[in-house]
């Protein structure tokens, strides 16, 4: 009959009105300020630099490749490159960001600077508390600002971040197998050289030679720290090539 | 003791006044009535703005306003502190006089309508014979300030709200003009105090209220129907559709401006239903004989408070309307429910008493309903929509 549906309508607001005052499960605000929840671990807003160890700008692990620079959408880092080298947490010597800069008035927390980062050295952040009176500076964070430790990031996204450091761990055993080979290689043709060829090269010699050169030889084709290229170069390798 | 609860604002105005000389007293009198009306109703608005937004909050299961003061009881005063801090701003091409005068003569037009409106035993400020003309002529004008308001804003959303507004108005007073002229039909007086005087008495404790009869209760819901089209209300807000229009004939104002246009819509609101309250639910009858002791006022505004609450909870539930509905619905349904509310209402009168005449009578009404909706909702399809693209 015509009004079936408000009468149903009304009933239905009637008792949502009347539910919320007994039912705690339909009232679901949280007082915000007083009483928080926290975020899930998906949450992500505006990006930050991981650093390694205790200080943040020893532990960088940004080397200012640009990689972040160039892909991001509405341009909103903005990095400067230095012309020295300092060791980073790992005692490499790496070419280092002197400015790191994002707006994050202009971010749009797409991530695509957390995805194309070769050396896990941008992530995302779930700090959204970041009103500020000054529209312009308080929205520019330089690197300082953007530093948080990789404790901060196992705090606020433990899975991935776990995921992050086995990768970081996996490619850093490889290299230090790949440094420590061409030690030998070098120490075997050093021990070679003087003495005759009758002396036998040692089996663990041998086995690590053919490895050494191919890692001499990436070390030769990968692109130094101004690399626009190829996202493959891994932090290994970087190491390797010091 | 009682006689003096019913009527001590009454007595409060003579004695107040009667420190002035002889001549002067009767002007001051209505003056003081007029300060009351004027101060009484805005403080009942914020009150009603705040009953809204709780309300509203409760019904999608929110807490709404909750911080200023305790229970957010103070957030229409923050409202109001925010609105007079706000820049007033006249646009460039718009018509600055007309554009001023808009909102105040929404709000004077609205305040008018309550001269005639009796509040309690004895507390009408004008109690006019012709109460009823005087009040829709009142009603009718806050139309032209709507008018006013959209024309001169010189903006098409503006105008369109207001196009809307008045389109939706001039068609749903004669609705809410038929539906009342039932009860004078009844009553044979235009005098609202005479409407009350004739709901206010009792059989078996229960009044003689015009809601509790078939054409009473017809008229009552047309006259609702009709009121929350007339004061631009959910489902029937289409000159404020903000999805649609902004903000409809408002758009163009602010600060103030824009108070007074939200005070004029929620005082037109307190005005219809304080009507509706008068024709149709005893005005400040009590509800039953054996309450008779508790003051006439109080009943009053308690039924008016009630009449908003129900305004509220529709908001809270009906979705808005669309144009074409909105007119089908007055034109087509509405209005020929009226006319046939008023044979019934002549049939009723001269039918005497006795029980016939609740048969005769409901049974046509109740016919006539379930026969019309059966027709309307025969043509209608319900289902998935479909859409018409131009080619």
């Amino acid at each position: 009959m015509l009004g079936e549906g408000i009468l149903k309508g009304l009933a239905e607001t009637a008792r949502n009105f009347a539910g919320s005052f007994v039912s705690a499960e339909r009232l679901t605000t949280v007082q915000y300020p007083e009483q928080r929840i926290a975020p899930i671990e998906a949450t992500r807003d505006f990006p930050f630099l991981v650093y390694d160890g205790k200080d943040w700008e020893a532990g960088m692990r940004c080397v200012a490749c640009q990689i972040c620079e160039k892909e991001c959408p509405p341009k909103c880092i903005y990095i400067v490159k230095s012309t020295d080298k300092k060791p980073d947490a790992l005692g490499k010597m790496q070419i280092y960001p002197t400015r790191f800069d994002i707006d994050i008035s202009v971010c749009m927390s797409c991530q695509i600077c957390v995805e194309v980062c070769p050396f896990e050295a941008i992530k995302m952040d779930t700090e959204f508390e970041l009103s500020t009176t000054d529209r312009f500076g308080g929205l520019l964070l330089d690197r300082k600002q953007l530093s948080k430790s990789n404790e901060h990031y196992h705090r606020i996204h433990p899975t991935e971040a776990a995921e992050v450091d086995a990768r970081l761990a996996g490619e850093k055993a490889k290299s230090d197998a790949k440094a420590k080979a061409a030690t030998a290689a070098a120490a075997a043709k050093a021990a070679a050289a003087p003495a005759s060829s009758a002396a036998a090269p040692s089996p663990a010699a041998t086995d690590a030679a053919p490895a050494a050169s191919a890692a001499l030889a990436e070390t030769d084709v990968a692109p130094g720290g101004n690399g626009a290229g190829n996202p493959a170069v891994g932090p290994a390798d970087g190491e390797s090539r010091a | 003791m009682i006689e003096k609860a019913d009527q001590i604002f009454v007595l409060l105005q003579h004695w107040l006044v009667s420190f002035l000389p002889a001549g002067l007293q009767p002007v001051a009198g209505v003056l003081l009535s007029v300060v009351v009306i004027v101060c009484l109703f805005p403080a009942l608005f914020a009150l009603a703005v705040w009953m809204e937004r709780k309300g509203l909050g409760r019904i999608q299961n929110r807490l709404g306003p909750n911080r200023v003061g305790p229970f957010g009881l103070l957030q229409p005063i923050a409202d109001g502190i925010k609105s007079l801090t706000k820049e007033d701003i006249v646009p460039r091409s718009a018509d600055a006089a007309v554009h001023f005068l808009a909102p105040v003569v929404l709000v004077v037009t609205v305040f008018m309508g309550f001269a005639v409106l009796p509040m309690g035993r004895n507390m009408v400020l004008a109690d006019m014979d012709a109460g009823l003309l005087f009040y829709f002529a009142m009603g009718a004008s806050t139309e032209l300030a709507v008018f006013m308001a959209g024309w001169s804003s010189r903006n098409k959303y503006s105008l369109l709200g207001a196009m809307r507004a008045v389109a939706q108005m001039i068609s749903y007073e004669v609705v809410l003009l038929l539906s009342s002229v039932a009860v004078v039909m009844i009553t044979g007086s235009l005098s609202l105090t005479k409407i009350v005087e004739a709901q206010n008495h009792y059989s078996w404790g229960l009044p003689h209220w015009y809601i509790f009869t078939p054409w009473g209760c017809a008229g009552f819901v047309m006259y609702a129907i009709a009121a929350t089209a007339e004061t631009n209300r959910s489902p029937f807000d289409l000159p404020e559709g903000e999805s649609e229009l902004v903000a409809g004939y408002h758009t163009e104002y602010s600060g103030f401006k824009f108070a007074l246009f939200f005070l004029g819509e929620y005082l037109a609101m307190f005005s219809i239903s304080g009507l509706g309250t008068t024709l149709f639910l005893g005005g400040w009858s009590a509800p039953f004989s054996w309450l008779g002791w508790v003051p006439s006022w109080i009943w009053f505004f308690s039924k008016l408070m009630l009449s908003i609450f129900v305004f509220i909870w529709m908001r809270g539930t009906l979705p808005r309307l669309r144009q074409d509905q909105l007119m089908n619905f007055a034109w087509k349904f509405v209005l020929p429910m009226c006319l046939l509310n008023l044979l019934v209402a002549g049939l009723w009168r001269f039918m005497g008493d006795g029980w016939p005449r609740w048969v005769v009578c409901s049974a046509i009404l109740v016919l006539a309903y379930v026969g019309m909706g059966w027709g309307e909702m025969r043509r209608k399809h319900f289902g998935a929509r479909s859409y018409r693209y131009a080619e």
